[in-house]
């Protein structure tokens, strides 16, 4: 029998390694499978303001992916707290909630409403635009992300993630600075930011002109961000980006992931993460592991030299 | 509140209640039915078979040439036979996701997830109800004929095309003991007058205790003008791109209003049928 558990830091230990990513699960997904399999339960990003979100067409489909600009529609926090969390708190996965803030203050205060029975641990969606510092996301600096973590720090005991974007030159310094501000865990990242354009209508395709990029398209990018990040930070690295199967979260686990998030395969197969958690069982049986704890860190990269390995950053 | 509390009819559904199925469904047959639209019957066991009038399934589109469609495609049931374990979907050949449909012979499979949605519902004193549709949005409107039939309401149904050639679906209506009407656009009976002077006709008959429509955004609009200054009650089956198909994306959100509020919602989730009441113009 394959040890699927994983300890995620701050007494957080998970099932196994495999959970929604942030926005493309909900409850509706209840209805298809049995959520109490996953190793944890993923909200959709909430803010404390309403948002209504962006213009249609939201999404567009492209070679092996796809882009949204949704825009992070909320209803806020008291009715995510009165009306969403008693639905979850009928599973026994732990439920990760997904918050997002204009400004640090706000960041803050979102994280400490969260503090509640039910909620097993923040991910800050630390990609989102900060309106103090000209619309760049917290995430594409050092700087900022460790003063949006290191305020959320401050207010909670919750064990606490940090969601990076990849659109940031330099991934493992942000990762870094969320460690050093106190995050107990990095999601290694959101969607890449892209366009694409009708050329019979010539506009965009997107109402918002830009979206992010998600799907199987990305992988390659978010697997080297997952790698660079494993080697920068003692901390947890759950991988994200483009896993659709379980040889996709193999190579997550293998670049030094802890975990893994599914996210737009579940869009096109609602039953993608159950078949992960079994294609990883028997990917462990058939290399010899008897946990997947012990796939972290199995990279066979003894040949790579150092000039390689620089030449990638 | 939904419109349809007010009139006596059994409240939706709890969303969480209905199990859905992501069906490996072999194809039994998919011929085209005129020059633009194929019909598709899959044999699917379980669950789906099961998709009350106006629900949907998200059907995964194989890959063709140059046609990779990423996403699935949302279908409305066309019919639904739980004895027989089948699913019928009616579907116009469009783009990529539709071009690769349509390549499927009977023995391949591929899988729907569903059904999905909140399907149409009919009110308890209905005795006589109206149905206008064109185009693909007939597909959608057929199986409520057969519901209506199965509970003893007359149908009418009203059917709007181009010519003669697109009428899509009167034997399925008349079938169902539908009173089919057809209004053209290539003899100018299509005209919104025309079809306004028509549903006046037979409310002033009682034969109109709701309304249903699907398929044309003026169509709509002239049944909501109408069923309002009428106090007939009405649903309008939308349409909107998707994603996941389960309310998790929310890429399909369209405008509502209710009490005067501009809401939105997701049409897979909260519909794909609402009040016409609440429907907004697309």
């Amino acid at each position: 029998m394959v040890d699927l558990r994983v300890d995620l830091g701050r007494g957080l230990c998970l099932a196994n390694p495999v959970m929604p990513a942030s926005g493309t699960f909900a409850e509706g997904l209840a209805k298809v499978i049995d959520l109490n399999g996953l190793g944890a339960l993923v909200t959709k990003t909430i803010t404390a303001e309403l948002r209504g979100g962006n213009p249609t067409p939201r999404v567009a489909e492209v070679s092996n992916g796809m882009l949204n600009s949704i825009g992070i529609p909320s209803k806020g926090i008291d009715h995510f707290l009165d009306e969403t969390l008693p639905f979850y708190r009928g599973f026994t996965a732990p439920l990760i909630v997904s918050i997002s803030a204009p400004t640090v203050d706000d960041f803050a205060r979102a994280a400490a409403r969260l503090n509640v029975p039910g909620i097993a641990a923040i991910e800050a969606n630390i990609s989102c635009p900060n309106i103090e510092e000209d619309g760049k996301a917290f995430a594409m600096r050092p700087g900022t992300t460790e003063q949006a973590v290191a305020a959320m720090r401050k207010v909670t005991h919750l064990p606490l993630w940090a969601k990076l974007t990849p659109n940031t030159g330099d991934i493992a310094a942000v990762a870094r600075a969320a460690e050093a501000a106190g995050a107990d865990a990095v999601v290694v990242a959101n969607t890449i930011l892209a366009m694409t354009i009708d050329i019979e209508t010539m506009r965009p395709t997107l109402g918002n002109i830009m979206g992010g990029l998600s799907g199987p398209a990305v992988k390659p990018i978010t697997l080297r961000m997952t790698y660079q990040c494993a080697r920068a930070v003692d901390i947890p690295v759950i991988g994200c980006g483009g896993i659709a199967t379980a040889s996709d979260a193999a190579e997550y686990l293998l670049a030094g992931a802890r975990a893994v998030q599914v996210g737009t395969a579940t869009f096109t197969r609602p039953g993608a993460m159950n078949e992960v958690i079994a294609g990883l069982m028997e990917y462990c049986r058939r290399k010899g592991f008897n946990s997947v704890a012990e796939v972290n860190g199995a990279l066979n990269a003894d040949l790579l030299t150092h000039d390689v390995m620089e030449a990638a950053q | 509140m939904r419109q349809a509390d007010t009139l006596g009819v059994a409240p939706p559904a709890d969303p969480f209640s209905a199990q859905v199925a992501d069906t490996v469904a072999r194809v039994i047959v998919n011929d085209w039915v005129n020059a633009e639209y194929k019909l598709i019957e899959l044999d699917a066991p379980g669950v789906a078979a099961d998709a009350a009038a106006g629900q949907f399934f998200n059907i995964e589109c194989p890959a063709t040439g140059e046609d990779k469609p990423f996403f699935r495609r949302p279908m409305s049931t066309y019919a639904a036979d739980p004895s027989a374990g089948r699913v019928q979907f009616l579907y116009k050949v469009a783009g990529a996701g539709t071009r690769g449909l349509a390549t499927l012979i009977p023995g391949q499979t591929t899988r729907i997830l569903g059904p999905l949605g909140m399907g149409f519902s009919l009110p308890e004193t209905a005795k006589s109800i109206v149905v206008l549709g064109r185009g693909v949005g007939l597909a959608t409107l057929a199986p409520l004929a057969e519901l209506a039939q199965q509970r003893g309401v007359a149908v009418t149904a009203l059917i709007s095309a181009r010519a003669s050639e697109q009428v899509l679906s009167v034997e399925r209506f008349r079938a169902a003991g539908a009173e089919v009407e057809t209004v053209l656009d290539s003899d100018g009976t299509s005209d919104l007058g025309n079809v306004e002077a028509i549903l006046r006709h037979l409310h002033a008959q009682g034969r109109a205790d709701g309304f249903y429509t699907c398929g044309s955004n003026r169509l709509m609009l002239l049944m909501q003008r109408l069923s309002a200054e009428l106090g007939i009650f009405g649903e309008v089956a939308m349409e909107q791109q998707m994603a996941c198909g389960l309310g998790m994306c929310y890429c399909c959100v369209r405008n509502f209003t209710i009490d005067g509020e501009t809401v939105s919602k997701r049409v897979c989730w909260d519909g794909p049928v609402f009040p016409l009441a609440e429907a907004t113009s697309w």
